[in-house]
């Protein structure tokens, strides 16, 4: 039986992980990969101490700090289930099953795919979820970027150096995302904005050939090469059926970041903690763990 | 024997990075390919992995796409 089981090892996570060794909680920590989103972040330059990091590095350096202390750790290993049976709670995965007495919820979120037929066949194949690691490849290339918020308009000006032709396509009567980057979007002679439009399909060979958009009841075939998929994220809750949760799906908790089943917790990106940033979420982090060595210790099992 | 070990890569990919610094960690030699500036490179990416994301791995052939860790120390035998 493990004092407290972390679920996820991006900041909140790794964060929690260093507190409970520091206040030597028996700690297991389980998940699929290490750095979470930080980890495929390009620059940061507001985490504190450091003025500018590029998000491998930082993920390293939290990686590096995790390993200092004395925590077990499972890489590569994705929770499917959580429940509590008394004092006891189990946490299923793929590999295995492991018994804690308190378990933070650190799992983060993942990319928002588009859910239309030809998106799984097509992707890396012309469609990415990751426009700042493929867009060069797309040189001279007719592309579509699909979203209205900053992420859709950030992987469009970056496309705007690169590409022959970018369709913005947005499900929204107008554009979301800050206004400097919207106008710059907008001014762009490459950039043509779709709005009201949703995407129905994705068509190719081989490779990604086109795109189809259904905007006002009329469905319109374009010849694009390139597809970037960058409608948001969504929180990694599938195995947290008991937890309550908002309408985003993210699991709810209060300051204490003690979620609806007492001895669960949860912090950073998965939670409704308003402000989604790395240096919040190591925060949470840290706070999560604190909130379960307490409860440890009023409990004294 | 060392392996030959080749990257496929674009220099603002964050998942590229961590390829590098887990072969660095490792002292992997490498040889890294810009495909974002590299056209003739891109197309032989394309070519042996069938399909366009970055990172691609070619470990004396063996074609690996991704940061995907366990199949390339497998593949590298460590």
């Amino acid at each position: 039986m493990y004092d407290l089981v972390i679920i996820g090892a991006g900041p909140a996570g790794i964060t929690a992980g260093v507190y409970a060794a520091r206040k030597k909680l028996n700690t297991l920590v389980i998940t699929e990969d290490i750095g979470g989103q930080t980890a495929w972040s390009g620059e940061i330059e507001n985490y504190t101490g450091y003025q500018f990091i590029t998000g491998p590095d930082l993920a390293q350096k939290f990686e590096e700090h995790m390993k200092q202390y004395n925590l077990t750790l499972k890489e590569g290993e994705g929770v499917e289930q959580i429940k509590k049976t008394g004092d006891a709670i189990t946490v299923k995965t793929k590999k295995g099953s492991y018994e804690a007495r308190t378990i933070v919820i650190a799992s983060g979120k993942r990319t928002r795919e588009l859910g239309v037929p030809g998106e799984k066949e097509f992707k890396n194949k012309g469609l990415t979820y990751c426009a700042t690691c493929d867009a060069p490849l797309f040189s001279g290339k007719d592309v579509a970027v699909i979203g209205g918020g900053n992420s859709a308009l950030d992987a469009a000006l970056q496309l705007m150096s690169i590409a022959n032709k970018i369709y913005l396509i947005n499900i929204n009567a107008q554009l979301g995302g800050d206004a400097i980057m919207r106008e710059k979007a907008m001014e762009s002679k490459l950039v043509t904005v779709y709005n009201n439009s949703q995407v129905t399909a994705v068509r190719g060979e081989k490779m990604v050939s086109g795109i189809k958009v259904r905007k006002e009841g009329k469905e319109e075939l374009l010849a694009v090469e390139g597809i970037f998929v960058e409608i948001g994220l969504i929180p990694n809750t599938d195995f947290a059926a008991d937890l309550e949760k908002n309408k985003l799906e993210e699991i709810k908790v209060n300051s204490n970041n003690e979620t609806n089943i007492p001895g669960i917790f949860a912090a950073g990106d998965v939670t409704d903690v308003p402000e989604k940033q790395i240096i919040i979420a190591a925060g949470e982090g840290a706070k999560a763990a604190l909130s379960a060595f307490k409860y440890l210790a009023r409990h004294k099992f | 024997m060392a392996k030959s070990v080749k990257i496929y890569s674009t220099s603002t990919c964050p998942w590229c990075m961590r390829v590098k610094q887990f072969l660095n960690e490792n002292n992997i030699n490498f040889e890294n390919y810009d495909v974002s500036s590299d056209q003739t490179k891109a197309e032989e990416m394309i070519q042996k992995s069938g399909q366009m994301g970055v990172p691609v791995l070619d470990i004396e052939g063996e074609i690996i796409v991704g940061f995907d860790k366990d199949r390339i120390k497998q593949a590298l035998g460590i």
